[in-house]
């Protein structure tokens, strides 16, 4: 009772990282509370395969869900299994990624329970809340924390009354860190049956293409990304050439996605990937807040923008006024002649 | 086959245009001065329900939206497009909701339409991004789910046929109906309004968008499909405390304003030397190379 619980996400028997980020993170809040870690899984054939990649995160308890038809995802089946066993084991937190999976995981489980749910935070932290309207007081709840509505706002949220409080976190926002390589945690093998409906498993899935990501933006050591700013999907061009020079990963705001320029999946910021390289170069981007809670952990932020008081220029650590057409031809000249 | 389909609109402050003014003091988002636009996903849901309706005659399309009364401005909208009905859930009592009482009261209309084949609506609004909306909805009715869809495929023995996106791929799932569908921005964009079904709809109303005083009243009494549907929560059978702030589990804490911390950051400008000299700092450094 009352402890916190991530649902892990699998791809065939590989636990998802972003799930392990979040065991990571619930191990240290479940310390702070003073209670234990549990995890769930659900899919088919991952018996004696995912133990081992979910207890070294410091897992006290694992409750495996194995049987046909859990792999690949539906809605309804792995609702039912989170909603019976949260009814049953009362967790005080309950946190998932916020994948395509989680996002539409997530909200069921939270409408069943009339729980509360918070999408895409960006930090997680326990303490205390003072209901104003009811005088009430109530401590030791999680503060879900992201960034709200237009870009100039962080909102906390609480859950003061519903359990368990549930928030999804992005991929790449939490830390990974492995625990104890042999932390002693208990397996519960459930009997699927009895969390499952025969009726659950209407919705088939006829056909399932997956690649492997198409960049490496989470893990790249420069990231070069491109915004509003860059004014054409002929501009980015421009990044892709620099990037290549660089040997750099190349990354978008979200302006830039939406207006087409550049796929989704290079995305930084808070519904994008979280990066954290060592040099990240923003091209054209005023830094909205969504954007940089995505990027603001990097070592070292360049920005190349003809707007000197766009917001980002306050965490650079190099400015270059000028518009990007002018300035990138010349960071690659520049680089080519001073690298040789 | 003739469908019934109930479109999920929200009429959403254009985020891309916004203010100072955009926040109340207590954290929730100031709609009055904001331009207010229809969410740009719901006109993709839009755009796959009417395609049923084409492939389907005879099946009707109506908007389901929550909103003040100005959100009659979206089923409009969607009418002008398309669409055949709207109906609109406005009262004070559903004010202040977060996604689970927003989820709630759209569960109760969908219930007192009755009898609807599909839900579609987009995958998420673009004030909130929280995509959390649809699957509630259907959590609450009992329907099979699909969400990130980005096409509609075919709809055959009861059955949904739909493309959908999933992280890294996509997918093909066989869903049957009922059933609830988000659709994504990446799906066919919606079918511009149409000139005739402008003129026809030009002044359909909720009834709280009326003064009274509108020179053309008398048309309210001769043509009654201008008189758009308009549900409180007591006309949706709604337990009052389930609906609004009452009906939110989350609260919001604290809004802070972002002050950046501000570093110590050197400028240059774009001239050449500026921009040598920086590269050679850089390579130097070990920075980048």
């Amino acid at each position: 009772m009352n402890n916190v619980f991530v649902y892990c996400e699998i791809e065939g028997t590989t636990v998802q990282e972003v799930s392990q980020e979040l065991l990571t993170k619930g191990r240290k809040l479940a310390n702070q509370l003073n209670v234990e870690l549990h995890a769930v899984v659900a899919g088919t054939g991952i018996k004696d395969k995912v133990e081992s990649q979910i207890l070294p995160y410091g897992v006290d308890k694992l409750f495996v869900f194995d049987a046909e038809g859990l792999f690949p995802y539906t809605s309804a089946p792995h609702t039912d299994i989170l909603v019976k066993l949260f009814k049953e084991e009362q967790p005080q937190i309950a946190l998932m990624g916020a994948t395509v999976i989680g996002r539409d995981l997530g909200p069921r489980v939270s409408s069943s329970l009339c729980s509360g749910l918070t999408a895409d935070c960006t930090q997680l932290e326990i303490g205390d809340f003072d209901d104003k309207k009811t005088g009430k007081h109530y401590s030791n709840l999680l503060y879900q924390i992201r960034p709200a509505f237009g870009g100039n706002i962080v909102a906390t949220i609480v859950n003061a009354d519903n359990r368990p409080q549930m928030a999804t976190v992005r991929s790449g926002v939490m830390l990974r860190e492995i625990l104890d390589p042999d932390y002693k945690g208990e397996v519960v093998y459930s009997d699927v049956a009895k969390y499952v409906p025969e009726v659950d498993f209407v919705v088939k899935v006829i056909d399932r293409q997956v690649e492997a990501a198409q960049n490496n933006l989470k893990g790249a050591p420069i990231v070069l990304a491109g915004g509003y700013g860059m004014g054409s999907k002929e501009g980015f061009q421009m990044l892709f050439d620099l990037a290549k020079e660089l040997h750099a990963e190349v990354g978008a705001s979200r302006a830039a996605v939406d207006a087409g320029w550049v796929d989704h999946d290079r995305q930084v910021g808070q519904t994008g990937v979280t990066v954290h390289p060592k040099v990240y170069i923003a091209c054209g981007i005023s830094g909205q807040i969504q954007h940089i809670a995505g990027m603001q952990d990097a070592g070292i932020i360049i920005s190349v923008n003809n707007d000197s008081d766009a917001p980002i220029n306050t965490i650079a650590d190099y400015v270059i006024n000028g518009t990007v057409e002018e300035v990138i031809p010349k960071m690659i000249k520049y680089y080519k002649q001073n690298s040789k | 086959m003739k469908l019934k389909i109930v479109v999920l609109a929200k009429q959403v402050p254009d985020t891309r245009n916004v203010g100072k003014d955009a926040m109340t003091a207590e954290g929730t988002v100031n709609r009055a001065a904001l331009p207010a636009i229809f969410n740009p996903e719901d006109l993709n849901a839009l755009e796959q329900a009417l395609r049923l309706k084409d492939q389907f005659p005879g099946s009707k399309v109506g908007i389901l939206t929550m909103g003040p009364p100005r959100a009659g401005e979206i089923i409009r909208e969607g009418l002008y497009r398309g669409a055949d009905t709207g109906w609109l859930l406005t009262d004070r009592k559903f004010a202040g909701a977060d996604t689970l009482a927003t989820s709630y009261a759209l569960s109760m209309a969908i219930k007192k339409i009755g009898h609807v084949d599909l839900v579609i609506g987009g995958r998420q609004a673009i004030d909130g991004d929280t995509a959390q909306v649809g699957p509630q909805v259907a959590q609450k009715l009992g329907l099979n789910q699909v969400t990130y869809a980005e096409e509609i495929l075919k709809v055959e023995d009861d059955k949904v046929t739909i493309r959908r996106h999933i992280d890294g791929g996509v997918e093909t799932v066989v869903a049957p109906m009922p059933v609830l569908v988000t659709v994504n921005g990446t799906a066919a964009p919606a079918r511009p309004c149409n000139a005739k079904l402008v003129m026809k709809y030009k002044y359909a109303r909720c009834p709280m968008e009326l003064k009274g005083d509108e020179p053309w009243t008398e048309l309210y009494a001769q043509r009654p499909y201008l008189t758009l549907n308009q549900w409180c929560v007591a006309d949706v059978n709604g337990d009052e405390i389930q609906c609004g702030l009452s009906g939110s589990p989350t609260k919001v804490k604290a809004v802070q304003n972002i002050i950046f911390q501000a570093k110590e950051s050197k400028t240059i400008t774009s001239s050449d030397d500026d921009v040598n000299a920086l590269m050679k700092e850089l390579i130097s450094e070990k920075i980048i190379g």
